[in-house]
């Protein structure tokens, strides 16, 4: 451990470390660049929100107040773009290019200048999606999901969303080709794969799976784009396409980038709930199988999604069956978490109580997923906020709690200051209560019968559309409490010693001090 | 451990009356109105009471692991960490349960898509933004028209106060007779649309291009309301759609007056193919 340290500093003289604008813009460390990323999507989770506010305050009554429906229409879109490609996606590449060379004992990312390329793509494709709101006939409008024949008809809004979905899918496959090198390549001597951590388990998976389906996405959009202007006729009928085909190739991408959004976390509270339980994780090599399987069932369900554009009966039952199997490597996973916390010494730091949190509310959102796999429900509940409460859940208090459990984690090793933990629990119980009053009883208005994307709705549902808005706002205000609290651990947060976490044994905490030198490993440590 | 089985039962009576309570009520989907639309609520039923004992069952371990594993009260940690009896077992048991949850719901998807024999077919057709419908065959057989909504733009601006069918109310509803199999063809065209009917238990949606059916045969009459589901542009929140389910003499008297009038509609029907 000593040499490692001396090394650290040692270096640091002699180290080219620039400042200023340029370090940002030049840089190829990966701290660097993971740093970025997740400024980035903070800052894209926080347009992403002001959308979601104006969504939640046009429906905290009946009756058009505030965004006239065609506006609306773009809110949502965009809202979904922004949230999936913006914030949620980067935020996880930028705890991959933070923690995956600390955990493998690797000095930086295989393709360090690629990496650069691909942080600064995302600015430009950002750029031109917010942007389109400013451009002749509005942003896209024809919701996340882009279905044509709706999407043929927008304006340039839609070229403009098509071609930063294109520099999007460019950006993450670099990304993830960078994150899979990394790791098949670089890991310390004697580290194999059956020793990684899990977070580096589910990462190598997620990389797999952006690989293989970022193209297709590019290749749907491409499509799109020549309907549009080349006089192509891959999604209208009327020159021989079909519209449905669209759907097919969306939802190829479209279900394992669900999973692309969720391994990641289930790699974050893999690492933080055996370090809080004091304990190690229980079945390793069960958590690495199930990950891997729900990455390969996730490539053989897309067509849940189309349960009501019609199909054969025997195709809805295949992917009923496909969908419904999911739940069990899921289960495994909820099961090894528990028995990981059985007969622990378990303490509640911030991060343990957003994995705690993201375990329970995303259990309910994994019971609401089997609920809509079920064929006469799901095409009930299909294209209702039953699903927008389901996709949600899984969402936000999968996806995002899992992401702020990992800020606190190693927000430590990050800084080299700790957190306010009285702040961490407010942010961690407000937003807990704000999430479910905002989406839980959206299931209820789902059942009830209202359908999603509409500006304005029957009376019968204008209580809990009034309950929702509130648990939005208040939701919205938390994130900005996380905001002040991450700026006042940067700027005068408490001295961080190296292992701030009794559990943690990855070699972030075990090998190097807090804050991580600028340079890490640049002499492999050996793993026993 | 006494007064804990005494606070599960509570627990649990509870909930049962709450969902006996919670029918037709705004927690749950609206009251079935079709065969269809029956089983789809019963087995929604069943799956909440299965999600709960999972939940119960799960939750109660690691809240109870939560409470008594924890520093604050002394316990020191274990070190066990593989258990392949246990991963083998909690594999297994999931498998068992999502077979009894995908056995009812298998034979209903095949009934779903039997939409042989039908006493009258309709064929619905979504536009930007409004329903035709014709009817192509059995009773009332010629009968076409567009069914737009008809709640006033004032109230939309919050001009005058709401009705109660705000945005769930037509200009022409559609009429079919109780008790018959309704076959429903559903086209678009422009974009993609959904016809839902929740009461009847069907939604499909509509293709431009492309033909797809679906069916359902109603128990009660009434009036049942759905909304178009599937995005459809700027209006896709005001195009309801409402079915009129009338006894069969009501229908044949309602036929009748359409079919008076036929002419007239005919020649104001613009057909757009």
């Amino acid at each position: 451990m000593a040499a490692v340290h001396g090394d650290a500093h040692g270096h640091e003289h002699d180290d080219h470390h620039p400042s200023g604008i340029m370090r940002w813009v030049k840089t190829t460390n990966h701290k660097d660049i993971g740093t970025m990323y997740l400024w980035f999507s903070f800052t894209m989770f926080m347009v992403g929100g002001f959308l979601a506010m104006g969504i939640r305050a046009e429906l905290y009554q009946p009756g058009i107040q505030i965004l006239e429906p065609e506006l609306f229409n773009q809110f949502t879109t965009l809202h979904g773009l922004i949230m999936v490609f913006g914030a949620i996606m980067p935020a996880f590449v930028g705890f991959a290019n933070w923690q995956v060379p600390m955990m493998i004992g690797a000095p930086d990312m295989a393709f360090a200048r690629m990496n650069n390329w691909s942080f600064w793509l995302l600015p430009v494709a950002a750029t031109m999606l917010v942007g389109s709101f400013f451009v002749p006939g509005g942003a896209a409008a024809g919701g996340w999901t882009f279905y044509p024949p709706l999407s043929a008809q927008g304006g340039i809004g839609v070229d403009l969303m098509i071609f930063s979905v294109h520099i999007l899918g460019a950006s993450s496959i670099m990304g993830s080709i960078n994150i899979i090198t990394t790791i098949l390549n670089m890991r310390a001597p004697g580290m194999t794969l059956m020793k990684m951590p899990m977070f580096v388990w589910t990462w190598l998976i997620t990389a797999y799976l952006l690989v293989l389906v970022m193209p297709v996405l590019a290749g749907v959009v491409t499509m799109l784009l020549t309907d549009r202007h080349f006089g192509t006729s891959f999604f209208n009928a009327a020159g021989g396409g079909d519209p449905v085909l669209f759907q097919h190739i969306f939802w190829f991408f479209g279900h394992p980038e669900v999973y692309i959004m969720i391994l990641p976390a289930f790699g974050i509270v893999s690492e933080i709930i055996p370090t809080f339980s004091r304990k190690p994780l229980f079945g390793y090599s069960s958590m690495v199988y199930a990950t891997a399987s729900i990455a390969i069932l996730s490539c053989v369900v897309w067509a849940h999604h189309m349960f009501t554009a019609g199909m054969p009966a025997v195709g809805q039952l295949f992917f009923m069956y496909a969908t419904m199997l999911i739940a069990v490597p899921t289960a495994v996973k909820v099961f090894n978490w528990t028995a990981t916390m059985w007969r622990g010494s378990m303490t509640f730091e911030t991060p343990m109580l957003f994995s705690i949190g993201f375990i329970f509310l995303f259990v309910i959102g994994g019971f609401s997923g089997v609920i809509c796999a079920i064929v006469p429900i799901d095409i009930q509940v299909q294209d209702t906020y039953y699903v927008i409460a389901h996709f949600h859940y899984v969402l936000v208090s999968g996806a995002l709690f899992a992401l702020f459990a990992g800020v606190y984690y190693w927000i430590p090793k990050w800084t080299g200051h700790m957190y306010s933990e009285t702040l961490g629990k407010w942010h961690f119980w407000l937003s807990m209560f704000f999430f479910n009053m905002t989406f839980f009883v959206q299931h209820f208005l789902g059942l009830a019968g209202m359908p999603r994307r509409i500006p304005d709705y029957n009376l019968q549902f204008a209580d809990f559309n009034m309950i929702s808005s509130l648990g939005a706002f208040g939701f919205g205000l938390t994130q900005l409490l996380f905001l002040y609290l991450v700026i006042d651990c940067i700027r005068k947060g408490e001295k961080a010693p190296q292992m701030p976490w009794d559990g943690a044994t990855t070699l972030e905490w075990t090998h190097l001090p807090s804050p991580a030198p600028y340079h890490t490993f640049e002499t492999p440590p050996v793993i026993k | 451990m006494r007064s804990k089985l005494v606070a599960t039962l509570a627990g649990v009576s509870t909930l049962a009356l709450y969902s006996s309570l919670a029918v037709g009520s705004k927690y749950n989907f609206p009251e079935p109105q079709s065969i269809i639309a029956r089983e789809t609520y019963d087995q929604h039923i069943a799956l909440l009471w299965i999600c709960l004992a999972i939940f119960i069952a799960v939750f109660g371990v690691m809240f109870y692991s939560i409470l008594k594993h924890r520093k604050s009260v002394g316990h020191k940690a274990a070190n066990f960490h593989h258990s392949t009896t246990a991963e083998v077992v909690w594999t297994i048991i999931p498998c068992i349960i999502l077979v009894v949850m995908a056995l009812p719901a298998t034979k209903t998807v095949i009934a779903m898509k039997d939409t042989s024999g039908p006493d009258i077919t309709i064929k619905a057709t979504g536009y930007q933004w409004m329903w035709g419908y014709d009817y192509l065959q059995g009773e009332g057989e010629g009968i076409s028209f567009y069914s737009k909504l008809s709640t006033p733009r004032a109230q939309i601006e919050n001009k005058e106060p709401k009705g109660e069918n705000y945005l769930l109310e037509v200009d022409n509803r559609v009429v079919v007779p109780v008790g018959k199999k309704v076959r429903v063809i559903i086209t678009a065209n422009d974009v993609l649309h959904a016809w839902s009917v929740p009461a009847l238990g069907v939604k499909q949606d509509a293709i431009p291009g492309f033909i797809r059916d679906t069916w359902f045969t109603a128990d009660n009459p009434g009036i049942y309301r759905g909304q178009c589901s599937e995005l459809c542009g700027k209006d896709h929140g005001y195009m309801p759609i409402v079915v009129e389910v009338m006894a069969a003499n009501d229908y044949a008297q309602w036929v009748a007056a359409q079919t008076k009038s036929a002419t007239i509609k005919t020649s104001m029907h613009i057909e757009n193919k």
